[in-house]
């Protein structure tokens, strides 16, 4: 059973047809072929799947992409503008936020989450609001100071 | 014209960062092909059963299943089993066993998760769902699962033709010397352990493509390897036995490695295999349950040392017995690591003058063990630590100064150890006492009593680590039992407008080789580093490569990148003769620029390269077109970093929870390319290191069911969990390479776990307790805390 689809994703409508077991990482990266949101678990647990929807973040391989009909989605691909980055990126840049870069996506996307609803964190808050994004490679500190800046940048919409 | 700005030495952003920011990044799950199919695996969940009838049709009937191969499909092709690629030889020149391992299980599986089928299928899901179909007859056996019970009379045989399971049982040193030691001793310090298996745990979850072209006969597999050139010399001469020029091994962006995506693993041979059986492509990502799994674990030793000392604390020798695991079948190098990479550096930092260690490797029924980020060093690293500091405490003295009494001194490199190694440099002195100032020891005391006012307790923990990285000279690692050569190899490739690629033999996942790389090259050829590509990871593009691992990129792969731009130069200098018609003696080079000596006459490397191309008026006899050159590198020698790790906890007394309250690390990495990304990889590995001493742990009940299989029951670190760092370098330049550099991959989770240990006993020491088992988890903690006041009644009332 094929299920009709439709949500707005990265600013454009997109639609598709679906299994209902269909999960929307599925759906943005095998439909959509927006491959820069990663799956690295098959418990929840490590955020390299995080995407915004409707304004909160979301692990994407926990949620059905029919759940999602009628969202608006944000996806890593979808955060620049153009050719310049969002402050996050660029702060995650800076800051050497990133090695191997497989939990890269859904660390932004989790950080600018983190930012939008506490837009003057702390390394503590950072590290609290990080707590269900997994990072093999960094150690998290390098991170916790992309964060902190990326958070400056967004407070004053300049990059990091 | 101005030469661009020196990078080398500079913490320049890493040019890799852009793709994977923006969701750009491709990886092997990121790669779909026309027409392909999907694979699901079908896993054994006995430890040990003997295999009987696969029902092929009960996955078949099932929509969307195209095919199911078993292990008797493969034989019946002649498909070999995954080699071991380094030959131990034990005790009176026995060879170590190696048991066949079959990609596809024949006849009986040996370890939850080992291989029996494979379900292709239209979709991911229709292969998922034909490989639960699958039925499959299995009998299932006693398994032995414990390192303590593989050796024991009457344990489960992992295979027929292993006697009591054991792999090998091989040594080390010189053991009369080291008895004579331990005869004349004042002190002897005993030390029991067991270093926790673990499970490695890259985010981006092992991956493979197989391809087969009909009109040459040729395949493709794409794969989350750090070796890809590897990958395909083993999977084409032992297990599929194809023709290396046929067969082509990409392997893309990786998400992290540390060690367990070096070895060839069942499902690359498959998919490439089954890719020719059904004529499509085939596809297959594991899921994370499959990671824990089959990814191969890593450490898993138990060991006995004793370390001889005289009265005034002066190390005699040390006596080293270790059980390691092998799991159930020998994976890639999983030999070397409790051996060459374990035992050999057990000297570490101190003239200890006689050492003997023997080393049993055992099978039992459990997934393969094999390198995991550090290998073996960690292992030996933390019997070493932890045997000090106890010495020290025993013998009421500082823990530094008894380190700082039996250093190596700087005079005497080079160093032969009496386990088989040769320090070409080091200064372990400076690097303790930066250690000290940095982390502020002198005033260790009053934090100590700060803590206690509060109810908690503080201890500080030691580490004096040494690595031997930079894998290898070859003719040493032959000699040792490689089977491979450990060079590398590189291309330097001049574009004729200007612009440079450069073909590297090792392969970036993580360690931005695509940025330090090029800020070699960038200086040494006057290029600005924007016209500078590396190329990595294609055994189609690269001429060759032995890839990524024990910290080998910059100090071999590097190298073999200086000593190719070498052969630029020289051709460049050539050149040049002929262009301002001058002796190719009179021709120095200096960054980016040809001139010759004494006059104004000069041509740019920019210039160079354009004739170089166009040749107008070259003298073909003498002088080749073009600006291409490729080196193979052989190292003379391991490099050997090394430091000082200072840790100082906060332990709850109450509830056993353990914070870590301060780390400092100074590394000696020789000459330091980018500072920023080697902070990086140390700040990395001390994630790890703090990992296995604090949180991770495998663990297998008794029967052989992987109790740690998924996140919720292994507990990675997160950033709640790990304290900023400090930070510094100390610098002896490596000795025998072009660049100075000795490797800083692994260093943060070698040197990390003794410090933190150690400074959890220092806490716990007024207590009573005067051992803690790695991961010291709070419950772990808050035991040891009973137990001593168990066996001190009186004292702790
Ligand atoms: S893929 Fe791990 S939380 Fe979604
Ligand atoms: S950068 Fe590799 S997992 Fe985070």
């Amino acid at each position: 059973m094929s299920i009709p689809i439709s949500m707005t994703v990265n600013g454009q409508p997109v639609s598709g047809s679906v299994e209902p077991r269909t999960l929307l990482v599925e759906f943005l990266r095998e439909q959509l072929h927006l491959t820069g949101t990663h799956v690295g678990c098959d418990t929840s647990q490590c955020g390299a799947c995080v995407v915004i929807a409707d304004g909160v973040s979301v692990k994407s391989c926990t949620a059905l992409a029919v759940q999602c009909d009628g969202s608006q989605v944000t996806t890593i691909e979808g955060l620049a503008n153009g050719a310049t980055l969002h402050p996050m990126q660029q702060a995650f840049n800076d800051h050497h936020g990133l090695q191997c870069g497989f939990c890269t996506p859904g660390m932004v996307m989790s950080a600018v989450d983190l930012v939008t609803h506490a837009p003057n964190p702390t390394d503590e808050d950072i590290r609290k609001g990080l707590d269900g994004n997994l990072c093999r490679c960094t150690g998290y500190q390098n991170i916790v100071r992309a964060v902190k800046a990326g958070a400056e940048g967004m407070r004053t919409g300049m990059g990091g | 014209m101005n030469a661009p700005a020196k990078t080398v030495g500079t913490s320049v952003k890493r040019t890799e960062d852009a793709r994977f920011l923006t969701g750009r990044g491709r990886y092997t799950d990121d790669i779909n092909r026309p027409n392909q199919l999907h694979a699901a695996f079908v896993r054994s969940p006995h430890a040990h059963a003997a295999l009987g009838e696969i029902d092929k049709p009960s996955a078949m009937d099932v929509p969307g299943v195209v095919a199911v191969f078993t292990g008797a499909d493969m034989a019946a092709d002649g498909v070999g089993g995954l080699p071991c690629g380094w030959q131990v030889i034990g005790k009176s020149g026995v060879p170590m066993k190696e048991p066949a391992h079959p990609p596809l299980a024949v006849g009986r599986v040996r370890h939850v998760g080992d291989t029996v089928a494979v379900v292709l299928a239209d979709s991911r899901h229709a292969a998922r769902d034909g490989a639960e179909a699958l039925m499959i007859d299995y009998d299932p056996q006693p398994a032995v699962v414990h390192l303590a019970d593989a050796g024991a009379a009457g344990a489960p045989q992992v295979h027929d033709e292993v006697d009591g399971n054991v792999c090998y049982d091989w040594e080390i040193g010189d053991q009369a010397a080291t008895d004579e030691a331990f005869g004349k001793a004042a002190h002897v310090t005993r030390l029991e352990l067991v270093n926790n298996r673990l499970i490695p745990n890259a985010i981006e979850p092992r991956a493979a493509v197989g391809e087969y072209d009909p009109a040459d006969g040729s395949y493709t597999l794409t794969t989350t390897s750090q070796n890809p050139h590897v990958i395909r010399l083993l999977m084409c001469a032992f297990v599929l036995n194809l023709p290396e020029h046929k067969v082509r091994v990409v392997a893309p962006d990786v998400g992290g490695g540390f060690g367990s995506k070096i070895f060839h693993y069942a499902e690359e041979a498959v998919v490439t295999w089954a890719a020719a059986k059904v004529g499509r492509p085939i596809k297959w990502t594991a899921e994370r349950s499959e990671s824990f799994m089959t990814d191969c674990h890593g450490r898993d030793h138990v060991t006995t040392a004793e370390l001889a000392l005289d009265a005034d604390g002066t190390f005699l020798g040390l006596r080293v017995k270790t059980l390691a695991n092998m799991g159930a079948y020998l994976s890639t190098f999983a030999s070397s690591v409790p051996t060459y990479l374990y035992a050999t550096l057990l000297a570490g930092q101190y003239r200890t003058p006689a050492i003997h260690a023997e080393v049993k490797a055992l099978f039992t029924h459990t997934t393969p063990v094999d390198a995991y980020r550090g290998a073996g060093r960690p292992e030996a690293t933390y019997v070493l630590e932890k045997l000090v500091e106890k010495a020290a405490r025993e013998l009421k003295m500082d823990p530094a100064e008894l380190r700082r009494k039996n250093f190596i001194q700087p005079d005497q490199f080079p160093y032969q150890t009496p386990v088989a190694l040769a320090y070409d440099t080091g200064h372990y002195e400076a690097s303790l006492d930066r250690a000290l100032e940095l982390s502020e020891y002198s005033s260790f005391a009053e934090r100590r009593a700060a803590s206690e006012a509060k109810g908690k307790l503080r201890g500080v923990g030691f580490s004096c680590y040494i690595e031997a990285c930079g894998i290898a000279p070859s003719a040493v690692a032959g000699a040792l039992g490689a089977r491979a050569g450990l060079y590398e190899a590189a291309e330097v490739r001049f574009n004729p407008t200007g612009s440079v690629t450069v073909f590297t033999g090792s392969h970036s996942h993580g360690q931005g080789h695509e940025t330090t790389f090029a800020q070699i090259v960038a200086d040494r050829l006057g290029v600005p580093m924007a016209n500078v590509e590396i190329v990595h990871g294609d055994t189609n593009r690269i001429p060759f490569g032995m890839g990524t691992y024990g910290s080998r990129s910059l100090a071999v792969g590097g190298s073999a990148i200086a000593r190719a731009i070498d052969k630029i130069i020289d051709k460049g200098k050539k050149i040049a003769a002929h262009m301002l018609e001058a002796g190719e003696g009179d021709i120095e080079y200096k960054d980016g620029v040809f001139s010759v000596a004494g006059t104004d006459k000069s041509l740019t490397m920019g210039e160079i390269a354009f004739q170089a191309y166009v040749p107008h008026n070259f003298p073909h006899d003498k002088l080749e077109p073009g600006l291409d050159e490729s080196a193979f590198y052989d190292p003379g020698n391991f490099t050997y970093p090394a430091g000082t790790y200072i840790c100082e906890v906060e332990v709850d007394p109450e509830t056993g929870h353990v914070h870590v309250d301060r780390f400092t690390a100074v590394d000696d990495f020789g000459t330091i390319i980018n500072p920023m990304i080697v902070e990086g990889q140390v700040q990395g590995g001390i994630a790890q290191g703090l990992g296995q001493a604090l949180l991770e742990g495998a663990v297998y009940s008794d029967d052989g069911q992987l109790v740690t299989g998924s996140y919720m029951d292994y507990a990675m670190p997160r950033a709640q969990h790990i304290p900023d760092y400090r930070f510094d370098f100390t610098c002896t330049p490596c000795t025998h390479n072009p660049l100075g550099a000795k490797g800083c991959g692994e260093a943060g989770a070698i040197g990390s776990p003794p410090a933190i240990i150690n400074a959890i006993i220092d806490a716990l020491g007024p207590l009573g307790v005067d051992d803690i088992p790695m991961p010291a988890t709070p419950l772990a903690v808050w035991q040891a805390i009973q137990d001593a006041k168990g066996g001190t009644a009186r004292a702790a009332e």
